[in-house]
């Protein structure tokens, strides 16, 4: 049984039901790392913040199911909720600067997290220092009685991965946690969460607009347009093999190493549609090179090809 | 640079909030009432007493009863609204017209006289408005132009800091600083650059302002220092009844509520416009 | 860096409280010099020489306008605050009593203001645009709309004259001498009072505690499985204080101002009806000290409000 298993997701928003995720299914197995790629507005936050239920206000679950170890986390009572939040399934964010409590300490932050579970742990500011120390953070007593605006954006972010692993979850959501930071403090972070990933065989969903990010990251790819799952795959395969021709857009425009000076990066031209707004059609149709008239008038659904999963009907390489 | 689409007026806006559509009819209400007064169309003459019909309840005759000179309260309580919205709109407009040229000036050209600006307005903030006009009151007198004044004192602190503000972190703004560095002169960017940012917490205020002035001046009324007897005022009214009120309530409640409809009303439109006003317009 | 600050704002509050003092000056010398000697021996004429020389000296009769601004605020910072003719007594001894009062008032009022204005609040933010919201937000509305005057007055009327009980017509006592009749004396006026109190509370907790909530650290909350509760006050309330702390110590010093009303209606001995009955028997010193006294109130207030939001947000230190 997996981990975590997602059947038939569907978000819309509460006042007007316009639909933000369309149907998204996909499991994470113990130990497995996912990547969950997509342009903003692809539905892939939302999708990750239903996990632990932390929609928005004005936005809401209106189908699916969220298995964790059997347990439906939509259905389930807020209780049952709350004891897996910060223990069993943490999440991480994007902003370092607004995600932690002002006018708290940061030991005092911590410290919420491990009161709220009541871990019997005798010595819990020895836990909350050795968190700190394993961070990265470099005088863990002086963080202890730190306030959160006395710290740079990559200092707090490593204090959030500290609150999110101090109590050994069985699974990390990480919502594009490196966007808001510099280059080089990303790839700091980068690496101390590979490493904690690593130390506890932990599984990961990583979400993030950027599919350079997760090559040496996941084993598991994710790609999401408008609201939709347009492919699946290991992460070999989509880099070497893409079948949908918006996975194979994304991988053109990346910068690579290997490119002559002065070449214009590729892009996808256009924009993409809001999930709300498609209809039965492919979203992807109007930006697409390899169209068809199939395309326009039908749906496509995820299905299996060579192992692996995507949603057309003209996939490249076909 | 003309927009391409076409932006929905404030209006628009202002008539989808319900409680700015509430507060408009209130006081429209309260203005034609007052109208009326003005043009002298009660019913009875508010200084009129009827000896034999004092202290009764209403009546057809008497639509809110009588107080206890036989005074018919209906139209004192017309003439006694329209006395309050003189004061208040009269004192309003100094203190908008002052605060605001203050405020901006102050706030657009700076240093000393700013400061002096800012110091004097602190100095009649650290006054409770009531005090205050009572002060002022007490020294100048009790006619209409009196309190209007007092209370324009009050009140204008206020209009300094709200056009104030706005003036100040707009004239940070690039556009401006390139208008000025391009050689226009300050009042032609005072008027087309400043003036139109500081206009929506300016009307604002306005709106609200009035509200807290026919409180004000209901309450000198009610403490005497107001439109002295006969002469009909709301909050003198308010005063009478305190001897009266527990076996004649209308002498009580019908002013009181015109009051409060009227304050009401103000503060319903002051939120309404805030709502219609700002740019970053809540679809609630 | 935290004693530079505030030494520098001693330094403007004194440079404000020196303009409130030349204003008050203004405001009153308004009145023609031979109002103010008329009024010397007047009709209350039982003064003793020593006590016209008392008032002389306070308002520096005869000299330039500079001169009298000079002795009275020289008689001011020395503590002759004038003398009240009426009472016979120094000013300074009145303010003495009638000070505590309105201070025993006003704080009634406004830690009454201030719990029902945080209740509604969070009361109306819990579940906003519901019929809940809609009858907090009205609450806050009324509150704001019907004049203290008015609201007392119908207790009066219901109190007083419908059930015959009004505390406030017997002999006003101090806490110390009666500490129950005190209370049922300051009730009623403390709560005309805290219902003023209660509105703009109850507006800047509803929109705070809204604004708060859709914050990115209360997710994180959340989403670290603290109770929902703890979120609440912790969490949302607890960021929510600082502009809650601003508007309560703005409201006090207006609660100053609707003491005036207030202390006249049910007959509070403070400085409200002070100043009022000063006016009335043109006590020109009385008005003119009590005002200066309620100025010097507020802007100490306002001081101390400053300081304590800082010591709330440790972001500003």
């Amino acid at each position: 049984m997996s981990l975590l298993s997602i059947k038939n997701l569907s978000v819309e928003t509460a006042y007007d039901s316009r639909v933000l995720v369309n149907n998204v299914s996909f499991e994470i197995e113990k130990g497995e790392a996912v990547g969950v790629v997509g342009e903003s507005g692809s539905g892939k936050t939302l999708s990750a913040l239903s996990i632990l239920g932390l929609l928005p206000r004005g936005v809401q679950i209106s189908s699916g199911s969220i298995l964790y170890n059997g347990k439906d986390l939509v259905t389930c009572d807020s209780e049952t909720l709350r004891s897996i939040r910060g223990r069993e399934i943490s999440m991480i964010y994007q902003d370092p600067m607004t995600a932690l409590n002002p006018v708290m300490k940061l030991g005092d932050q911590l410290r919420e997290v491990i009161d709220s579970h009541q871990s019997n742990n005798s010595d819990i500011n020895q836990m909350i220092f050795d968190a700190f120390k394993e961070v990265g953070i470099p005088d863990p007593e002086r963080a202890f009685h730190s306030y959160p605006h006395e710290f740079s954006g990559g200092m707090r972010q490593r204090v959030m991965i500290a609150m999110a692993l101090i109590l050994s979850p069985e699974l990390l959501i990480a919502d594009e946690p490196t966007t808001a930071l510099d280059v080089t403090i990303q790839q700091q972070i980068l690496a101390l969460v590979l490493e904690e990933r690593r130390k506890r065989n932990m599984s990961m969903l990583w979400i993030t607009h950027d599919l350079g990010v997760v090559a040496n990251l996941v084993d598991k790819v994710i790609v999401m347009y408008a609201g939709r799952i347009v492919e699946i795959g290991s992460v070999e395969r989509i880099f070497n093999a893409p079948q949908h021709p918006y996975t194979a857009g994304l991988l053109a425009s990346l910068p690579k190493a290997s490119d002559k000076n002065r070449t214009r990066l590729a892009s996808i031209p256009g924009v993409p549609p809001k999930p709300w707004l498609v209809g039965d059609s492919c979203a992807f149709a109007p930006r697409c090179s390899r169209a068809i008239e199939q395309c326009k008038y039908t749906k496509p659904e995820l299905a299996n090809a060579g192992g692996t999963s995507s949603a057309c009907f003209n996939r490249v390489g076909a | 640079m003309t927009s391409r689409v076409k932006e929905k007026s404030w209006l628009h806006y202002y008539l989808r909030s319900t409680s700015g559509v509430i507060g408009a009819i209130l006081v429209f209400l309260m203005v034609l009432l007052s109208l009326i007064a003005a043009f002298k169309l009660y019913p009875h003459d508010p200084v009129l007493q009827d000896i034999e019909n004092t202290l009764k309840g209403p009546s057809g005759k008497y639509w809110f009863g009588t107080d206890q000179f036989g005074r018919d309260i209906f139209s004192r309580c017309l003439d006694g609204m329209r006395r309050s919205m003189i004061v208040s709109i009269f004192s309003v407009a100094i203190a908008t017209v002052v605060g605001v040229t203050l405020g901006i000036l102050g706030g657009y050209f700076g240093r000393w006289f700013d400061s002096v600006v800012v110091r004097m307005s602190d100095v009649i903030f650290a006054f409770p408005a009531i005090l205050l006009a009572l002060a002022i009151v007490n020294s100048l007198g009790n006619s209409w132009i009196d309190t209007s004044l007092a209370i324009a004192v009050v009140y204008t602190p206020i209009f300094i800091r709200v056009a104030r503000g706005p003036v100040l972190s707009t004239k940070e703004m690039d556009y401006v600083k390139s208008a000025r560095i391009l050689g226009f002169s300050s009042p032609r960017i005072l008027v087309s650059h400043i003036l139109p940012n500081v206009l929506a917490p300016i009307v604002v205020q306005i709106a609200l302002s009035l509200s807290w002035a026919i409180l004000t001046e209901s309450g000198l009324s009610f403490l005497g220092l107001g439109t002295q007897p006969p002469n009909a005022s709301l909050g003198l009214m308010v005063s009478d009844a305190q001897a009266l009120a527990a076996f004649a309530w209308w002498t009580l409640a019908f002013p009181s509520l015109f009051i409060t409809i009227a304050v009401v009303g103000l503060n319903l439109v002051g939120d309404g416009l805030r709502d219609s006003l700002d740019p970053a317009r809540r679809n609630s | 860096m935290k004693t530079n600050f505030f030494f520098s704002k001693l330094l403007s509050v004194l440079l404000t409280l020196f303009g409130i003092s030349i204003f008050v000056f203004v405001v009153l010398r308004v009145i023609p010099g031979d109002t103010i000697t008329g009024t010397l021996g007047t009709d209350t004429g039982v003064l003793s020489p020593e006590q016209i020389d008392v008032l002389k000296q306070y308002y520096g009769i005869d000299k330039s306008l500079f001169g009298q601004y000079t002795s009275w605020m020289g008689s001011f910072l020395k503590g002759d605050l004038g003398f009240s003719f009426t009472t016979g007594l120094s000013v300074a001894k009145l303010t003495q009593s009638s000070l505590a009062v309105t201070a025993e008032l006003a704080i009634l009022g406004t830690v009454l203001g201030v719990i029902m204005g945080i209740a509604v609040g969070m009361f109306s933010a819990r579940k906003p645009g519901s019929v809940r919201d809609f009858a907090g937000q009205l609450f806050g509305l009324l509150a704001l709309a019907i004049p203290g005057f008015v609201l007392s007055t119908t207790i009066v009327a219901v109190m007083a004259n419908k059930f015959h009980y009004f505390p406030n017509g017997l002999e006003y006592m101090t806490p110390w001498r009666n500490p129950w009749m005190n209370f049922q004396q300051m009730m009623f006026p403390a709560l005309v009072l805290g219902i003023a109190v209660a509105a703009p509370v109850m507006r800047t907790t509803r929109s705070a505690l809204l604004e708060t909530v859709d914050k990115d650290f209360v997710r994180t909350a959340h989403g670290k499985g603290v109770p929902a509760r703890r979120v609440q006050f912790k969490h949302v309330l607890r960021n929510s204080l600082i502009p809650i702390v601003t508007m309560t110590g703005i409201q006090f010093g207006y609660l100053l101002g609707g003491a005036v009303i207030v202390e006249k209606i049910f007959a509070l001995p403070g400085m409200g009806r002070q100043v009022l009955d000063a006016i009335n028997h043109r006590e020109y010193a009385t008005v003119q000290s009590s005002v200066m006294i309620f100025a010097i109130l507020f802007v100490t207030i306002n001081l101390v409000t400053d300081l304590i939001y800082r010591q709330i947000d440790p972001r500003i230190k």
